[in-house]
């Protein structure tokens, strides 16, 4: 079959590879018939997650038609069309059992080095390094996955692909990032990045009860989304002076009631603090660049909530936790837990109240791969996302 | 209480624990049997019962090192502990111990795994201590995540054989 590889540092490619066979008993092997890039593939594509290793299967959004199931996945049938889950979950441990499916005990095969970089170990994820467990990914023409009877979502008639695919991953990360935000009547709540985890957090946010959401960002295309498609106040940090000046001005001082930063380990910020992060980043003294999670701690109100969607890899520097304990903040963070909100999201999309495929910008065929990785990195030709088809 | 033991100075010592969402009594039982230790000490290659309280056990390290010696149960407290120790004259001398409590809030069971083993002195020691690897703690850390996930899943998270573009 025909699947993306991750070579090393801006390097991949499409490969011709064998294809995925049943291993264990509750395995499906899924036709992908669509494919998203999603911004942390981004954080492979420029070789900041460690423990990659050359030839990996990248992907872990996608969607697609069972054509094989292991002897013990009797919840699948051939030719069901189902939506996959981006971490791996056994539905049997104690963490699945509590809702909290992405730090499964069981799924990561490579627990014990993750167990020592990070004092314990959550789910496999598809396409997403060896210290989160080496599965191939889904930018192919197949995947295995593992406990196909646990996590695929099986699609009702009449959705499309594009309307039903981000229900994988980034759908549910945007509605989790504002379900950690305990979101009650009355509230702002501001938003670092509009990319598409940002745009889903915004809609969420209202979903959720929002009275305002303030969206933060400099590529104006990615603004003008999160006003259009989100109904978002915006701020483009590169015209204020300071973005937590001019969010305590929005607030009547306050500051948000909960911040979410929907941007991680690779903020671009301004000024001496940027400057300082991208030079320490440059030569590994820091892995992250945490300059959005500086400046949400400063915005955010006494009392308040940061919650982190954006991915954070490794070890960051002169983190104001000071502040932090002053304001009495609550942090909520962490792979999102997609299997918890598949079926209400599916719902929600049903009905027609939110239509995922509106932050669509590209449609590519999975040969495109090196090309469609480069345009989205670069933020080219207003790129916010991009859909593959094998 | 551990398995009593005579620690000498190049000693090594090994005590992992892990949760399992099971009950004592079937935990217990996979470890009475000495034959199912190889899937959780994996240089242990085999273990042959020679009666209920004796077996015959195999390693194998690296560059084709084998070892073998006779192990004993010592004590055994049922659903709550079994200890073994390796029979007087072994060229290994070693011992263990396998402790099962029900953790709090019937979150199933504690299983606590203490293995030692006292490598003789001298060249021949070195490459001896060798034959559980460089680090024999992570190795049965490892081997019992796979304990716990074949016990709470029926199957073991893997990624062999899978396609690559290496």
């Amino acid at each position: 079959m025909k699947a993306v590889c991750w070579y090393g540092k801006e390097d991949v490619r499409v490969e011709t590879v064998p294809d995925p066979e049943i291993v264990n008993p509750h395995d499906a092997i899924i036709q992908i018939t669509s494919t998203a890039i999603c911004g942390s593939d981004l954080h492979l594509y420029d070789g900041y997650i460690p423990s990659m290793k050359k030839g990996d299967i990248l992907g872990h959004e996608f969607m697609g038609e069972v054509v094989d199931t292991g002897k013990e996945n009797t919840a699948l049938q051939k030719g069901d069309r189902v939506v996959v889950p981006f971490p791996i979950a056994c539905g049997q441990c104690f963490y699945c059992r509590r809702d909290l499916w992405s730090l499964c005990d069981n799924t990561n095969p490579n627990a014990w080095a993750t167990d020592k970089v990070y004092g314990d170990a959550g789910a496999g994820i598809f396409g997403y390094s060896h210290l989160l467990g080496g599965y191939a990914g889904g930018q192919a023409e197949y995947a295995r996955v593992p406990f196909g009877d646990v996590g695929p979502v099986k699609v009702p008639e009449g959705l499309s692909d594009e309307q039903v695919l981000f229900l994988s991953d980034i759908f549910p990360t945007g509605y989790m990032a504002a379900d950690n935000c305990s979101i009650q009547p009355g509230d702002t709540i501001a938003v670092w990045g509009c990319g598409p985890v940002g745009q889903f957090a915004i809609k969420s946010a209202y979903l959720l009860g929002a009275e305002r959401v303030i969206a933060i960002d400099r590529v104006p295309e990615r603004l003008q989304m999160a006003e259009q498609f989100g109904k978002a106040d915006i701020i483009n940090y590169e015209e204020v002076d300071s973005v937590t000046e001019e969010l305590k001005t929005r607030t009547g001082g306050r500051g948000p009631d909960a911040c979410i930063d929907a941007v991680g380990l690779e903020a671009h910020g301004t000024g001496i603090g940027n400057l300082y992060d991208q030079a320490k980043q440059t030569v590994r003294l820091e892995t992250d660049r945490p300059y959005v999670l500086r400046e949400a701690i400063m915005a955010c109100r006494k009392g308040g909530t940061l919650s982190i969607p954006g991915v954070y890899g490794g070890v960051i520097d002169k983190i104001p936790f000071g502040a932090a304990f002053a304001k009495g903040l609550t942090f909520k963070m962490g792979q999102t837990h997609v299997h918890r909100y598949l079926r209400p999201l599916l719902e929600l999309i049903e009905k027609g109240e939110v239509d995922p495929s509106n932050i669509i910008t590209h449609r590519l065929s999975l040969e495109d791969a090196p090309h469609a990785y480069k345009t989205f990195k670069e933020k080219e030709d207003d790129c916010i996302k991009v859909v593959m088809k094998p | 209480m551990e398995a009593k033991t005579q620690i000498t100075p190049g000693s090594i010592k090994v005590d992992k624990s892990i949760t399992i969402d099971m009950a004592p009594e079937v935990l217990y039982r996979f470890w009475r049997n000495p034959e199912n230790i190889p899937f959780v000490i994996r240089n242990i290659k085999s273990v042959k019962k020679i009666d209920d309280t004796r077996s015959h056990w195999t390693a194998r390290g690296p560059v084709g090192m084998k070892m073998e010696w006779d192990s004993k149960i010592i004590n055994d407290t049922e659903n709550g502990q079994i200890d073994w120790r390796s029979v007087e004259g072994s060229e290994l001398p070693n011992s263990g111990s396998v402790f099962f409590r029900k953790a709090p809030g019937d979150r199933g069971t504690e299983v606590r795994v203490i293995f030692r083993y006292d490598p003789p002195g001298g060249t021949v020691g070195a490459t001896v201590a060798k034959l559980f690897g460089d680090e024999p703690s992570q190795q049965i850390a490892d081997g019992l995540r796979k304990f716990k996930q074949i016990m709470e899943t029926g199957e073991i998270a893997t990624i062999i054989g899978q396609p690559s573009g290496k």
